[in-house]
């Protein structure tokens, strides 16, 4: 109940015209960034991050939570209809959607796309005001050495589960950790890996390392790559989602909330699995198994609310320990840190008007969009005509501007452009990016974390599996590196004997 | 020889085909028609695909004209692809289609028109829709 009051003040706070408003461009925002491909809201709000600071937290905040489920709607537009997936928790999506927009049928395929998402998302976000107060009291208890365990497992997951290849996640989290530790030594002042550089003592600000990633790095890549051609858009004309739709879209709506919320909530979150399970789920349990592969209805229907609700549920660990799980909640991570607000087990009590009011402005976004989405689906389309060298340059000027107005140090730009080189090399080889900034910015916090642990136990390795906590997350965290790696053994072994029967 | 029109799915460049058919029987020449994109947006609704693409052809095909399609995607300007296509194809004639601009349009977006006027090498017709 208590949770309820407060989230009724948050309410109260975010219904503000002037949060509405920071809401609806936030909003307008994410589902622009959504719809193109290889701008995400994590890039979104890298960018905007230097602007935002002149703002009030609670309304650079509400801002930010309106793109970050802007994004996800606005990814289902373009893999619905262009087969362009604008984000990779979208890729499901493309698969039944866009052959439901090419049978004809593209209105319905938005239809339950949006009001899945909604659905989702509201459902994923009351969960979220639910489960945060439980989990807080949980997390009050937990020490250095926990966290740090925590945080272990976030790394690895995020490494080894997102993205194709483990080796090549792990890398680029090394990436990340190790530019984390450039800078001054927090516990005893020493200057590391600064190259002699004074400006380097505070470390390499993390919005520019941000920028230069997901930016830079992308406005080269896409430079590189830009005769790609148009690609055909499928009307979003026809009828939309009749009574039959509705009764064959609302259980995959609630099953890929099941399936994402708690996906999203664990470290070892993303979007990405929970969508690929609600699509395999639905692919087994439809009633209509004949339309999967020519544009079946569950099949974006389902994949849809798993991704908004696991957006949610990404929110959990981040407001609740402190831990991001995904790109975007690690620079969400990074303007908490930029406020001088350190989220962790304390934010609830102690910035519980801005958490509130964040929760209740992700309610009210979410209705925006749903409002906002399905009557402006041209406009959005619209969007994509834009010639990419017009959009990158936009982009690449805010880029450098807001990497310069950090601390006003021409320095900055040159680390710009070097990380955005390497942000355009990580591109081209396959690394992804996302673990490269999680363990940017989580990677400090655990190791002030660990460092601590160790110096309460006088330098005792055995206080990191001290406590059961710390055992079980540590034995998820060992899980979670080497089950994929074996059981691809054990398929591929599989797969050899079935070859090797099948010669006989 | 041939008549080459530069082509886009609106009024334009139907009034454009219309005239190219028309030029291409009077001198009884083949006819190229050029479809072209820079290839830089996404998406690009002048370049044609999918239905409107089979339609174009279907129309060709029955005209009592030698007719081939052209579709260039090469990053190059408009202008440029049709001088080169002209060259290639011995263009007698190159036919694209005009509109009125606003003032405020033309500055936003350089006119194609004007430059395939200016630029191609060959005599041009221009139609208006």
């Amino acid at each position: 109940m208590e949770a309820l009051h407060q989230l009724l003040g948050g309410f109260a706070e975010a219904a503000t015209p002037v949060n509405l408003l920071f809401a609806l461009l936030g909003v307008v925002l994410g589902t622009a960034v959504g719809v193109l491909p290889g701008i995400g809201p994590a890039m979104t709000v890298a960018l905007l991050l230097p602007i935002t600071y002149v703002l009030e937290p609670t309304a650079a905040f509400i801002m930010f939570a309106g793109i970050y489920y802007g994004g996800m709607y606005g990814g289902s537009t373009t893999s619905i209809l262009l087969n362009t997936p604008g984000e990779s928790s979208s890729i499901m999506t493309a698969l039944e959607g866009n052959k439901m927009a090419k049978a004809g049928r593209g209105a319905a395929a938005l239809g339950t796309a949006a009001i899945g998402s909604f659905v989702a998302g509201t459902i994923a976000t009351l969960l979220l005001a639910l489960v945060a107060p439980t989990v807080v009291g949980l997390a009050i208890s937990i020490g250095p050495a926990d966290y740090f365990a925590l945080a272990l497992l976030a790394f690895l997951a995020v490494a080894t589960v997102l993205g194709a290849s483990p080796l090549r996640g792990l890398a680029s989290l090394c990436i990340g950790l190790f530019l984390g530790l450039v800078g001054t030594d927090l516990l005893t002042g020493q200057q590391r890996f600064n190259v002699g550089i004074p400006q380097l003592a505070d470390g390499i600000d993390v919005v520019i390392v941000a920028v230069a990633l997901f930016a830079v790095g992308e406005a080269l890549h896409v430079a590189s790559r830009l005769r790609h051609g148009p690609v055909e858009v499928m009307s979003s004309a026809g009828s939309f989602m009749t009574r039959e739709d509705l009764r064959r879209s609302w259980k995959p709506w609630l099953r890929g909330t099941a399936f994402g919320f708690p996906f999203g909530a664990l470290p070892a979150g993303g979007a990405e699995i929970p969508t690929f399970l609600s699509y395999a789920t639905e692919r087994r349990l439809t009633r209509h198994p004949d339309e999967f592969g020519h544009g079946a209805i569950e099949g974006v229907a389902g994949p849809e609310a798993a991704n908004n609700a696991a957006a949610a549920g990404v929110l959990v660990p981040l407001l609740t320990l402190g831990l991001p799980t995904s790109a975007t909640a690690a620079i969400l991570l990074a303007a908490f840190q930029g406020y001088g607000i350190q989220p962790g087990p304390t934010l609830l009590t102690t910035e519980s008007t801005l958490v509130w009011t964040l929760i209740a402005s992700l309610f009210i976004g979410n209705t925006m969009l749903l409002v906002l989405n399905l009557p402006l689906v041209g406009i959005w389309v619209k969007l994509l005509k834009i010639p990419r060298p017009y959009l990158y340059a936009g982009i690449l000027m805010f880029a450098s501007l807001g990497s310069y107005a950090v601390n006003a140090d021409p320095l900055d730009l040159v680390i710009l452009l070097v990380l955005g080189v390497l942000g355009f090399a990580m591109r081209r080889f396959g690394w992804p990016v996302a673990p490269a900034v999680i363990g940017l910015i989580l990677g400090p916090v655990a190791e002030t974390n660990l460092r601590r642990a160790l110096a309460i136990s006088n330098g005792d390795l055995g206080t990191l599996v001290d406590s059961w906590f710390s055992r079980v997350v540590l034995l998820v965290a060992l899980v979670v590196v080497v089950a994929p790696p074996l059981l691809k053994l054990t398929r591929r072994r599989q797969a050899a004997e079935a070859e090797a029967v099948a010669h006989r | 020889m041939s008549v080459v029109v530069g082509y886009v799915p609106s009024p334009e460049g139907r009034a454009a085909l219309a005239q190219g058919v028309a030029e291409a029987k009077l001198r009884g020449t083949r006819l190229v028609v050029v479809n072209t994109s820079r290839g830089d947006a996404l998406v690009d609704d002048r370049y044609l695909q999918g239905e409107p693409l089979a339609a174009l052809r279907d129309e060709l095909a029955g005209l009592d004209v030698v007719a081939e399609l052209r579709q260039v995607q090469d990053g190059a300007d408009v202008a440029e692809d049709l001088d080169r296509i002209a060259t290639e194809e011995q263009a007698e004639l190159v036919v694209i289609g005009l509109r009125r601009r606003s003032p405020v349009g033309k500055l936003i977006l350089g006119s194609a028109a004007s430059r395939i006027l200016l630029t191609v090498g060959y005599p041009v017709m221009a139609v208006k829709a």
